[in-house]
Order: C-alpha cells, then sequence, then structure tokens
C-alpha cells in the first residue's frame, strides 16, 4: 500500500486517473458545512440510491445505467444556492438542488447527457449553464482553494490525482531543508493568519535554533465571527495543508505536528482525521516518508470554544493541557513555543499554499498578487450581500471588485454603508476605501486588519455603534482577563457603548472611548487585546456623526438600536378603537373612544406591543 | 454518588490518550460529549488518574467555554450570533426560542430536561445566515417562526 519514491508516486497518479476516466459520469453533491445544513445529505443518499452505487449492496448494474461515480467534494463556494451539484464531463453546474429533482437530473444529465435547465443559477437575465459562466466563480483566482469542490474530500486518491504530493516527494527527493525555505523565503509568503509575518522567515529562525527538539504547528482556530474560509479548506481539501504541514516539518527538521481546530468546526476534524489516516498509509506521514527515512507525526487537538486560543502562545498552552492564555513575549513561539521548543505556528491558509510554491517555484507564485503581499487570499463574504460565499482573489483586489463584480452588489440594491474587514479585530472601512488595493500593508494603513479574511458587508440598516457594541460585547467575552487593560478596558468600553445604544450616553463618553480605546491598543499583552478597539477606533473615526446622533438627538438612523426608537400613531389610520391603550404596559398611549389616539414618547417604553396589535397599521416607528 | 458506568467510561477514555497532563482537555471533551456535561466528581478522578492537581483541572474546565458542569438538555441548540448572523438578526430567534421555553440568561435548560439554549460565536456556515445548531446539525436560514416549528418538531420525536 505504502509509496516508496516519486516514481511509485507518478505510476499512482496514472492507476487513479484512468479510474477516474473510466466513469462516464460523475456526480459531484457539494458537501461543506452550508450545503449539508441545505440537505446535501439526502441528495447525496437519493443519488447514490438512483445510481445503484451504493456500497455493499449488490444491485445489477443496469445496461443502460453508466458507471457513476457520486462523491462528495467540499465547498464549491455558492453557499447559499445549495444544495449544488456538479455533473462531469458535461461540466453542468445546478443549484437548489431537492430531493425530487434527483429522479430528473438522472435520467435526463446521467442517462442522455442533457441538462436540467430550470436548476442552472441565473443571474437576472442570464442563465450559467458551468461554473464558469457564474460570474461569483470566474472572477476569483483559486490557488488555495483549486481542489476546492472538484475533488472526493474524503479520498486521498483523488488528491493524488489532481498532482498531490508531488511537492512533498519534490522536496524531500531533490531538494535540501535550507533549499526549502529559501524557496518559501523567496516566495514572499506571508502569514494568512492576519499579521502577515513572513514565512520563510518564521522557518529560517526556527531552523537556526539549537535546540533539536521542534514542532509544527497548524492553527485551525478560525473563530472570528463571520469567518470560514479555513474551515472550508479543512473540510474542503485537507490533504493541501496536511502536505503543506509534512514540507515545513523538512524544512526545519521536526518530527511532531500539530493541526489545533475549533470545536465549532466537528467535519474539519473528521475530515483530517480520514485524511491523516489515509496519508499514513500511503507513507506520506509517519515514520520514513516515501522511503526517505523522514519521520513525521501529526495530531489533531480540538479546540474548546476559547477565542483567545488563536493567538500563538494560548494556543500552544492549550494544546499541553493549560487554560489558554497568552504569555509575555520574548521569547517568541520560534525560540520557545509548544512545550518549550522551538516551533512553527502557521494558519490552514498559509500550509495550504507550499506544495504550489515548492512544485511551480517561488517565481511563478511572484507573479500572483502584489510586490509587498504575494499570491492569492481567500474571504468569506457575508452580510447583506447579494453573493455570499467562499472567495479566493489575487492580493492587490479592490474591495469595489469584490462587493460589486464577484459580490453581485448589496442585497436587494440597498446604498453600501461599509464593510467590516478582520473580525472583532479588524475595523470598518467606508465607500471612499473601496478602491484600496487589499494587501496586509495597505490595510494596516486604514486603522484595519487582513485578519484571517472574514468580509462582512453592511448596508443602510445597519447601526455602526450597534455594530460596535456587538464586536466589543465578543471581545470582552473572550477576554482572557489575564493582562489588565484588556480585561478591564474591554468591559469600560463596552459599558459606554451599551450607554449609547441604550440613550443614556454622553458626549463626554466619546473622548473617554478615544482614550480607552488607545490605551488598550498601547498596552494590552496580546493581539486579541491589541487589536479589540480597532472597531471602535474605526467607527468613532467614520462614523462619527452617527454616534453623535445617538447621544444628542437619542436618534438611531438605522431603526436597530430598540431604545431609540420612537412610535407614533398615524392620525388618518386609528379609528380610536382604543387596544393600543388597553395593551400598552406603560400607560403611555391616550386618547378618547373612536377618535385618534397620542403616544407620549417620554413615558413610552418601545415594546412595540401597540404595533403588534393594532389591526389597522395605523402605528409606525420612526428612527 | 455517580455510578460506577461513569468511572467505567472514564477509565476508557482515559487509556485512549494516556495519562499524561496534555491529555487533560481531549478526556474532557470526551465525557461531556458522552453525557452532555462533564460531572465534577469525574474531573476529580481523571484529574487523580492523569497525575494533575485538582485545582489545575477545574482552573482548565472553567477557562474554556464548552465545558459545562451543569447537566444539559436532550436537545442543545446553538444560536449562532457571529457577525453575518447578528446583521441578518438572530438575536430575534434566540428571544423567541428562549420565550417559548421561559429560559432566561440564567436558565438556560428547560425543566423537564429536554431543551438547552445558548449562544455561539460563529458555526462557520455564515453564508445561510441566520443559522442554529441542534446538537451539531446545522438549521440554515432561521426566522422565529421557523424556530418555534423546529421546536414542536423535536417535541413531538421525543415523545
Amino acid at each position: 500500500m505504502s509509496i516508496r519514491n516519486g516514481e511509485e508516486l507518478l505510476n499512482k497518479q496514472k492507476e487513479v486517473n484512468e479510474k477516474i476516466r473510466s466513469y462516464t459520469c460523475r456526480v459531484l453533491v457539494c458537501s461543506g458545512t452550508g450545503c449539508i445544513a441545505s440537505g446535501a445529505q439526502k441528495i447525496y443518499e437519493e443519488m447514490k440510491v438512483l445510481c445503484r452505487d451504493v456500497d455493499g449492496v449488490k444491485v445489477e448494474m443496469q445496461k443502460d445505467i453508466p458507471h457513476t461515480g457520486v462523491i462528495k467534494t467540499g465547498c464549491q463556494g455558492l453557499c447559499e444556492l445549495g444544495p449544488l451539484m456538479r455533473i462531469e464531463p458535461y461540466g453542468y453546474q445546478y443549484v437548489h438542488v431537492q430531493p425530487q429533482d434527483c429522479k430528473e437530473i438522472v435520467e435526463r444529465t446521467v442517462l442522455e447527457g442533457k441538462p436540467v435547465e430550470r436548476l442552472f443559477y441565473r443571474e437576472k437575465d442570464t442563465v450559467c449553464p458551468h461554473p464558469e459562466d457564474i460570474p461569483f466563480l470566474n472572477l476569483q483566482t483559486r490557488v488555495v482553494l483549486e481542489n476546492c469542490g472538484k475533488i472526493d474530500a474524503e479520498s486521498i486518491d483523488e488528491y493524488i490525482a489532481v498532482g498531490g504530493y508531488q511537492a512533498l516527494a519534490k522536496a524531500l527527493e531533490s531538494m535540501t531543508p535550507d533549499d526549502v525555505i529559501q524557496e518559501v523565503t523567496k516566495s514572499g509568503l506571508r502569514g494568512r493568519g492576519g499579521a502577515g509575518f513572513p514565512a520563510g522567515k518564521k522557518w529560517s529562525q526556527v531552523a537556526r535554533q539549537a535546540e533539536k527538539i521542534r514542532y509544527v504547528v497548524c492553527n485551525g482556530d478560525e473563530g472570528d465571527p463571520g469567518a470560514f474560509m479555513d474551515g472550508s479548506v479543512m473540510e474542503g481539501d485537507p490533504y493541501k495543508m496536511i502536505e503543506g504541514m509534512t514540507i515545513a516539518a523538512y524544512a526545519v527538521g521536526a518530527e511532531e505536528g500539530y493541526i489545533y481546530v475549533r470545536a465549532e468546526y466537528p467535519l474539519s476534524v473528521k475530515r483530517l482525521r480520514m485524511a491523516i489516516e489515509q496519508a499514513e498509509n500511503y507513507g506520506f506521514l509517519g515514520d520514513n516518508i516515501l522511503g526517505t527515512g523522514i519521520n513525521f507525526h501529526l495530531h489533531i487537538n480540538r479546540g474548546a470554544g476559547a477565542f483567545v486560543c488563536g493567538e500563538g502562545s494560548a494556543l500552544t498552552a492549550s494544546i499541553e493541557g493549560n487554560r489558554g492564555m497568552p504569555r509575555v513575549k520574548p521569547p517568541r513561539t520560534v525560540e520557545k513555543g509548544l512545550w518549550g521548543k522551538p516551533t512553527v505556528l502557521n494558519n490552514v491558509e498559509t500550509y495550504a499554499n507550499v506544495p504550489k510554491i515548492i512544485l511551480q517555484g517561488a517565481d511563478w507564485f511572484r507573479t500572483i498578487g502584489t510586490e509587498g503581499s504575494p499570491g492569492t487570499k481567500t474571504f468569506s463574504l457575508t452580510g447583506a450581500i447579494e453573493n455570499t460565499g467562499l472567495i479566493e482573489v489575487p492580493m492587490g483586489t479592490t474591495l469595489r471588485h469584490i462587493i460589486y463584480d464577484i459580490g453581485g452588489g448589496l442585497k436587494k440594491g440597498a446604498a453600501f454603508k461599509g464593510v467590516q474587514i478582520g473580525g472583532p479585530s479588524g475595523g470598518c472601512l467606508i465607500m471612499d476605501q473601496l478602491d484600496v488595493p487589499l494587501d496586509f500593508d495597505s490595510v494596516k494603513k486604514l486603522d484595519a486588519i487582513m485578519g484571517s479574511g472574514g468580509l462582512v458587508v453592511m448596508d443602510e440598516n445597519t447601526c455602526m455603534v450597534e455594530v460596535a457594541r456587538f464586536f466589543m460585547n465578543f471581545t470582552q467575552r473572550e477576554s482572557c482577563g489575564k493582562c489588565v487593560p484588556c480585561r478591564e478596558g474591554t468591559k469600560r468600553m463596552l459599558e459606554i457603548l451599551e450607554r449609547i445604544v441604550d440613550g443614556k450616553g454622553e458626549m463626554s463618553d466619546l473622548d473617554q472611548l478615544e482614550e480607552l480605546a488607545n490605551m488598550v491598543q498601547s498596552m494590552a499583552l496580546c493581539g486579541l487585546g491589541k487589536s479589540a478597539p480597532l472597531p471602535i477606533i474605526s467607527t468613532l473615526h467614520r462614523f462619527r456623526d452617527e454616534y453623535e446622533e445617538h447621544i444628542r438627538d437619542k436618534k438611531c438612523r438605522a431603526k436597530v438600536c430598540t431604545a431609540l426608537r420612537q412610535f407614533h400613531i398615524n392620525q388618518e389610520f386609528c379609528i380610536g378603537c382604543g387596544k393600543c391603550a388597553r395593551n400598552c404596559p406603560a400607560g403611555a398611549i391616550s386618547g378618547l373612544i373612536k377618535h385618534p389616539h397620542h403616544i407620549d414618547n417620554t413615558l413610552c417604553i418601545k415594546c412595540g406591543a401597540c404595533k403588534d396589535n393594532c389591526n389597522f397599521d395605523a402605528i409606525y416607528v420612526e428612527a | 454518588m455517580l455510578d460506577q458506568s461513569y468511572y467505567n467510561k472514564a477509565d476508557e477514555i482515559i487509556a485512549h490518550y494516556g495519562r499524561k497532563a496534555a491529555s487533560l482537555i481531549p478526556i474532557m471533551q470526551d465525557i461531556q460529549a458522552e453525557y452532555r456535561y462533564l460531572p465534577g466528581e469525574l474531573l476529580t478522578y481523571v484529574a487523580k488518574e492523569i497525575g494533575v492537581k485538582e485545582a489545575k483541572a477545574y482552573s482548565v474546565a472553567t477557562f474554556y467555554e464548552n465545558f459545562s458542569f451543569e447537566p444539559k438538555g436532550k436537545y442543545v441548540i446553538k444560536v449562532c450570533d457571529g457577525t453575518a448572523c447578528h446583521v441578518r438578526k438572530s438575536q430575534p430567534v434566540k428571544e423567541a426560542l428562549m420565550k417559548e421555553l421561559g429560559l432566561t440568561n440564567k436558565k438556560h435548560t428547560t425543566d423537564d430536561m429536554l431543551f438547552t439554549v445558548e449562544t455561539v460565536s460563529c458555526l462557520g456556515a455564515c453564508g445561510l445566515a441566520p443559522t442554529l445548531t441542534v446538537n451539531d446539525e446545522v438549521h440554515p436560514k432561521m426566522t422565529e417562526e421557523k424556530a418555534i416549528e423546529l421546536l414542536n418538531r423535536l417535541r413531538g420525536e421525543s415523545v
């Protein structure tokens, strides 16, 4: 079973490709988290039954039913349109597939090669039969996600078929560990976890430590609310990042590695476990990898619901079985990381970039992206946008291109207000900044960070003060409590924001908020605390008028902040039935029967009971 | 006093991960997966078995949000309040569930031990916001009405 060298790997690739070509038709059911939630599992089972391809069940292959492989792929990228299905070799892309559609798909497409047109994706009047016709997909550049949605996420053979593990074979057979580090350094690959530290530099720092026991650790603790890129990579193509980690282990001389996956990603854990087991069987992991005498053992650790564990020293503490609290640096993780040994710690997307850099070279990698930030970046595009989903674009792409061309613009044509980049550690960018090329350095100049890549688009119905409160509530809850600036500072900032959205803020609160934000940013111990004030700083900077409106005019223009809503009675519609007055728990409504009523907004507690119960739609809300 | 079967199960899990300090978190995770909570007596037992001080084991267990010393309901509903879900109005969904079940911010589990309602930061299914999970199964594009419907279906299933 074991593959002992590069030549055997090529033979295996040939063999698998022949097998794949022997299928007359392949049905690819998307089984990313999104599509599974939309019912992809049922579609898969249904197709398997209909195609007589049920494991362990003997069904006579009918003469006129072609041999069909039904496989489960990772994310195909259009999560909102799930369940998704792609049929090869015709290349049809079906969206919103329902169990009752399966029979027709088998009869028309599988048997006759004809499309089921009603299942095609439509954008306005354009019908898109193939994935490459869909703007959302064809405007992307897929390097990290190249196999996602195309290969069976649970079969290493399919990964080998598309050239998997050839980078590892090349590294082990024709490069020294130093060559590998040189190539990665030359490529300019920067850590995709947020800060953008050059990966090659990190590796070389670990490689030159005197201590010989080293570790390679992968940060899959993607905790930013609104980000699911790494989860999609682990689910859709776990092999690629594992190959990347193995190459890193060879480069720095590590024999043990750990993948730290957040608890909320059970599917990622399952797929990674399968991938590791399969890789061990083929001799890509474990002892004597590809017959070279190199050893690398890979383990999985599940997170337990602490956002701070995405921070390097907290993550290693958690693997060691401790409370996940960051420590003072230096010494840095490259010197004293896991169990006090030199440790390479990169995130999922960073490792997933490595195999292609080794295989196609640093110069190729540098042709994508910008001078300072080569390569691509994955983003999860969510919020008030037409096409939500997972995207990958070259570094340096503008937000305008991402939101309007790929994302299809705002939902229901609403007006764009802002986009939160980098989650609770990032900032909010506005209209004027839509043309800034997105790369590590330019985003930083705008009081934001690239972060791991969450993009949440917000329209006029979003209250920016409430958004700042939302993020502060998150970081305050996730603060580990070790350092005072973060523990106390986030709490005080949250209190101020809660006051403002409650209509009880004062103008002096804004100065205090700014002062606290700057203090926490400069004094907190770790990245969580240092970046926690960014949402406040950027919204205060760009939406100060909204803060002031909340405080001075007691007004929320997005009509989101409950306490600031004002209920009024339309004097023309009100027939004076008195129902609202009877329902009002605060006794704020008065009027004579059969005459229009009035609401006293000084007594009103904004519960909305009047509006919910009015039979004549006479009550309306004003911001 | 816990039934002996709990200790037997714990022994099995300890044997799987090995008697070392680094096994503490995975062992607690498996125990919790088995019983839907972490019985305090069992944690004391595990600490002794793997050579970790009891105080240390408790400090670790209380640090991570996933561990609960309180028994949870048969159906653990986690309402996602990640950014995407929040922007697409996940809070009204949670409030509707809590109101229907008579739960408060202090009380997360119903008296009949059928339902526990919690908030989770992000489930990674942002394209389908707002979402919630019932025992790790993701339910997409929730509304207040759909959430109540879901409760009624689960109540029906458990009869």
